[in-house]
C-alpha cells in the first residue's frame, strides 16, 4: 500500500509540474500577480509530494518489503539499517528519486526565501525548475520506476552490492546531487533572465549563494567518492580518468568558472552575457552526466544501467534543454546590455584570463570523454582514451592557471597594477623557491617535476596568505590595526583565501603521493615481517570473522616503528553468500599524520603464504584535506553578511562621550 | 628474493612509477631492469574485459595474462615500443590508454591548445568591439532629447 501511495505522490508531483510549467509564465507576461503567486504553492506542493514518494520507498527498503522490485533487487533483510537506507538511492530508480527530491527542494527553497525576488523573475525560475522536473518525473514514470511491484513476493532480496555496502554511499551520492541538481537554479535564473531579455541586481544578488552552495557540494560529493575509491578498491589509485568521474568533474569545473564569473557581475555588473552562458553550461554537463551514468553508452565501473530505452528517453531530455537554452541563449542574450568596462590588467580580467583556462580544461575533458565514442559511430574505429592522455593534456593547463591564482585577488578592480602585486607576492615566491630548492636538495632529481610541483603549491598557499596580510596591513606591525582590520574582514575575503589556500594543499598532496609512495609486493608466512619507509610490518596469522551478511577473514598484521608497537593493519577478504559469493577486498588504512600506509590483501599461495601489497602514501591525505577545506573557504563566503539577503545591519550606536 | 623485490621497489620509486597495482608476487621479473619497463609497459596498455583500467590495476584474469605476455616479450628481447606494437596488432589500438597521436587523433590531441587559442580570439574580439563602441558620454543627444532635457530642466538663465 505505502508503495502505491509513494506512486501516486509521485503522479500528483508530475501534474503540479505541468501546472507549475506554463501558469507563472502566462503570469509573468500579463502581470497577473495570482497566477505567478501560483508557483510558490505549486513548487512547495511539488516538494511536498516527492517527499512523501521518497519516504514511502525509503520505508518499503527500511521494512524489507521485497514485493518491490527495487527493494528485492538491491537489498536484504539482514544488511545494517545504515545500508538499508542507503541502498534506497544505490540503484538507478532510487537515485533518480534522489535526483528529483533534490531538485524539488530547491524549487521549494526558492519559493521560501525569494520574497525579494521581482515577482516575473521569480515566476519564470519556477516555471524552468518545473520544466526540467517534469521532464525527470516523465522519466521515472515511464521508464524508470522504482515502485513496480513483484506479482510473487520473494522470502529474501538480492542484496546491495558489496562495493557500495560502505559508509560512502550515505555521502557521495547525496553531496553530488545537491552539486549536479543545485546548479539547475543557475540554469533556471539563467533562462529566466534571457526570457525576460533582462538582467538586475536582484539576479546577480540570487545567482552567486546558489551557485556556491552546489559548488561546495559538488567538491564535497567528488572528493568523497575519490576516497571512497582509493580505500575500496584496493590498490591505492584515486582518480582513473575514468568517464563518470570525468562527468563529475566537468560541471566543476565550469561550475568553478560560474562562480568566479558571477562574483564579477555582481561587484562589478560585466561579464553578465558570459555568466549566463556559464550557467546553461555547468546545468547542461550536469545532464549530459546523468545521461552517460544511465544510458549504457560508455563502459565504466560505474554505470548504473545500460537500457538503451532509458538512454534514449534522457538523450531527448539533453536536446531539449541544451539545444533549447542555448538556442534561446543565441537568440536573446544580445538584448542584455553590457556592463562595467574594465582595463587588459584587472582583476576582472584575471578572472576572465581564469575561467578560459577552466573552459579549456573543462572542454578537453569533454573531448576526451566522449572521442572514443564519436570515432566509433563515425569511423566504427574503437580507441581508448585514457590517463594518460589526460595526464598530458589537464595537467598543463592547470599550470598557468595555478600561476595566476595568488595573483587574482591582489589586483584591484578595473585597473590593475601588475608590477605592484608581483612585488607584494615576492615574499610567496620566496617560499616557494625555498621549497623548490629543499626538495631538489633532500630527493635528487628522481623526478623533475615535482620540486616544480611543490614550488607552485607552496607559491599558491603563500599568495593566500599575502591576501590577507594585504588586507589586514600586517606590514604596519601594529596589533591594534591587524585586530580591527581582520574582525571588520568581509567573510567572503576569508573565504577566498580559505579557498585558494586549499587549493595548494590539494596540489601538494597530489605531487607528493603520486612521486614519493614506496610500493613493496610480496607473499609473506605468519610471523614474517615486511618493511617500507622506516616501518616495520610483522604478519601475525589469519583471523575469521563473520558479519551481518558476510563471512571474512582477516590478516592481523602489527606495526613498529624503530621497534615500538605504533598501531594494527587488518586487510580482509570479505564474502557475501547472498551474493552468489561475490568478495570484496577491504584495505588496512593506517594514518600518521597526513601519511598512510595502505596494505591490501592478495591470493593465498599453496605454501601456505599470502600476498600482500604494502604502500606508503606520504601526504596523501592532503588531496582530501584540502578539497574539505575548500569547501569550507566556499561556506565562509556563503555565510558573509551580505549574502544573506533582506538582513539588514543594524546601525551602531553612537554613545555620545561626555565632555571633559 | 626478499633484496631483488626491495631493488625492484627502490628501482620503481626512482622512476616515479604511480603506486596503483594488481601485480602478483609471481609474476614478477628476476631482472629489475626488466620488471621496470614491464610496469611502465602495463600501465599504458588497457585490460580490455574490465571498465577503463590498465592491465597494471586490474585483477581480471584476462589482465593476468596479458601482464605476463608483456614480461615474455621482454625478455624475449623486445624494445618497448615493439612489445606495444605487437599488443596493438594482437588487439587493435583499443589496448593503447594513450592513443596514438594521427590523423584519426589529430582533433583529440588538438582540442586543448585549439580551443585555448579560440578562447584566447574570443576574448580578443569581445575587448576590441568593446573599445570600438563609444562611451555613452561622447554621443550627442538627439534634437528631441535635446527638448526633452529642457523641459525637464527648466528654463534657466545659464541656459542647457
Amino acid at each position: 500500500m505505502i508503495a502505491e501511495l509513494g506512486h501516486y505522490a509521485l503522479v500528483l508531483a508530475l501534474a503540479l509540474a505541468l501546472v507549475q510549467s506554463w501558469s507563472p509564465v502566462v503570469g509573468a507576461r500579463k502581470g497577473d500577480v495570482a497566477l505567478m503567486k501560483l508557483a510558490d504553492s505549486t513548487a512547495l506542493a511539488q516538494f511536498a509530494f516527492v517527499a512523501l514518494a521518497f519516504a514511502a520507498l525509503t520505508y518499503c527498503y527500511v521494512t524489507s518489503d521485497f514485493s518491490v522490485v527495487n527493494v528485492y533487487e538491491n537489498s536484504h533483510s539482514q544488511m545494517p539499517l545504515i545500508y538499508k537506507l542507503t541502498s534506497v538511492w544505490g540503484n538507478h530508480e532510487g537515485s533518480m528519486l534522489l535526483w528529483v527530491l533534490i531538485l524539488a527542494i530547491f524549487g521549494a527553497l526558492v519559493a521560501l526565501f525569494g520574497a525579494n525576488l521581482p515577482a516575473p523573475l521569480k515566476a519564470n525560475v519556477l516555471a524552468v525548475q518545473s520544466w526540467i522536473a517534469s521532464a525527470f518525473y516523465l522519466f521515472i514514470l515511464l521508464t524508470s520506476n522504482p515502485f513496480r511491484r513483484l506479482a510473487e513476493v520473494p522470502a529474501e532480496g538480492r542484496d546491495l552490492n558489496p562495493i557500495l555496502q560502505d559508509f560512502g554511499l550515505a555521502v557521495h551520492p547525496p553531496m553530488l546531487y545537491l552539486g549536479y541538481v543545485g546548479f539547475s537554479i543557475a540554469f533556471s535564473f539563467a533562462v529566466a533572465a534571457l526570457i525576460e531579455g533582462r538582467i538586475d541586481a536582484a539576479w546577480a544578488r540570487w545567482v552567486r549563494p546558489w551557485t556556491l552552495l552546489a559548488w561546495m557540494c559538488l567538491t564535497l560529493g567528488i572528493a568523497m567518492g575519490s576516497y571512497w575509491a582509493y580505500y575500496e578498491l584496493g590498490w591505492g589509485g584515486f582518480w582513473f580518468w575514468d568517464p563518470v568521474e570525468n562527468a563529475s568533474l566537468m560541471p566543476w569545473l565550469a561550475g568553478t568558472a560560474l562562480l568566479h564569473s558571477a562574483v564579477v557581475m555582481e561587484k562589478r555588473n560585466s561579464l553578465k552575457v558570459w555568466t549566463i552562458l556559464l550557467a546553461i553550461i555547468t546545468f547542461s554537463l550536469s545532464l549530459i552526466g546523468t545521461f552517460l551514468v544511465r544510458s549504457g553508452v560508455l563502459t565504466s565501473v560505474h554505470t548504473f544501467s545500460s537500457d538503451p530505452a532509458r538512454g534514449l528517453f534522457i538523450l531527448v531530455i539533453l536536446m531539449v534543454f541544451i539545444g533549447g537554452s542555448l538556442a534561446l541563449f543565441a537568440w536573446r542574450a544580445p538584448l542584455l546590455k553590457q556592463g562595467g568596462l574594465f582595463a587588459p590588467i584587472s582583476r576582472e580580467s584575471a578572472l576572465v584570463f581564469n575561467n578560459l583556462f577552466l573552459a579549456t580544461a573543462c572542454a578537453t575533458v569533454f573531448v576526451g570523454t566522449l572521442y572514443p565514442l564519436v570515432l566509433e559511430m563515425l569511423t566504427g574505429e574503437k580507441i581508448s582514451v585514457g590517463a594518460p592522455f589526460f595526464n598530458l593534456t589537464f595537467g598543463p593547463l592547470f599550470v598557468p592557471l595555478l600561476i595566476a591564482v595568488p595573483f587574482g585577488p591582489l589586483l584591484a578592480w578595473k585597473r590593475g597594477d601588475l608590477y605592484g602585486v608581483a612585488q607584494r607576492l615576492l615574499a610567496a615566491c620566496a617560499v616557494a623557491m625555498v621549497g623548490l630548492a629543499a626538495i631538489f636538495a633532500f630527493e635528487g632529481t628522481q623526478s623533475v617535476l615535482a620540486p616544480f610541483g611543490i614550488g607552485l603549491a607552496l607559491f599558491v598557499m603563500g599568495g593566500a596568505v599575502t591576501d590577507i596580510a594585504e588586507r589586514v596591513d600586517l606590514r604596519s606591525m601594529s596589533i591594534e590595526t591587524i585586530g580591527r582590520r581582520a574582525a571588520g574582514l568581509p567573510r567572503s575575503a576569508w573565504g577566498t583565501a580559505v579557498a585558494h589556500f586549499a587549493l595548494g594543499v590539494t596540489l601538494m598532496g597530489l605531487v607528493s603521493a603520486s612521486t614519493w609512495g614506496s610500493e613493496r609486493i610480496i607473499a609473506l608466512k605468519p610471523a614474517q615481517t615486511v618493511s617500507i619507509s622506516g616501518y616495520d610490518l610483522s604478519f601475525d596469522g589469519m583471523v575469521s570473522r563473520d558479519g551481518p551478511n558476510y563471512r571474512e577473514t582477516a590478516a592481523h598484521f602489527t606495526v613498529r616503528k624503530a621497534g615500538s608497537v605504533i598501531g594494527v593493519m587488518e586487510p580482509s577478504k570479505r564474502v557475501f553468500p547472498s551474493r552468489d559469493g561475490m568478495s570484496t577486498n577491504e584495505a588496512a588504512l593506517l594514518t600518521r599524520g597526513v601519511s598512510q600506509l595502505y596494505l591490501s590483501l592478495g591470493d593465498k599461495n599453496a605454501d601456505g603464504s599470502i600476498a600482500v601489497r604494502l604502500y606508503h602514501k606520504p601526504l596523501v591525505l592532503l588531496i582530501w584535506l584540502g578539497a574539505l577545506v575548500m569547501a569550507l573557504g566556499g561556506a565562509l563566503s556563503l555565510s558573509d553578511r551580505r549574502l544573506r539577503i533582506g538582513a539588514p545591519k543594524p546601525a551602531a550606536r553612537i554613545v555620545a562621550q561626555p565632555a571633559e | 628474493m626478499v633484496w631483488s623485490v626491495r631493488f625492484v621497489v627502490v628501482l620503481l620509486a626512482l622512476l616515479g612509477a604511480t603506486p596503483l597495482h594488481a601485480v602478483q608476487v609471481d609474476e614478477i621479473l628476476p631482472d629489475p631492469v626488466l620488471e621496470a619497463r614491464a610496469r611502465e609497459i602495463s600501465h599504458d596498455l588497457r585490460c580490455m574485459v574490465c571498465q577503463n583500467q590498465s592491465i597494471d590495476d586490474s585483477e581480471a584474469p584476462l589482465a593476468r595474462d596479458l601482464r605476463l605476455l608483456v614480461r615474455e616479450r621482454l625478455k624475449a628481447g623486445d624494445s618497448d615500443s615493439q612489445v606495444v606494437d605487437f599488443m596493438v596488432a594482437r588487439y587493435g589500438e583499443f589496448v593503447l590508454l594513450k592513443p596514438r597521436m594521427n590523423w584519426h587523433t589529430a582533433v583529440l590531441w588538438g582540442a586543448p591548445l585549439a580551443i585555448l587559442i579560440a578562447g584566447l580570439l574570443a576574448i580578443g574580439f569581445s575587448v576590441l568591439r568593446r573599445s570600438a563602441a563609444p562611451p555613452a558620454s561622447e554621443v550627442a543627444l538627439s534634437e528631441a532629447e535635446r527638448l526633452k532635457l529642457a523641459a525637464i530642466a527648466g528654463s534657466r538663465p545659464d541656459g542647457v
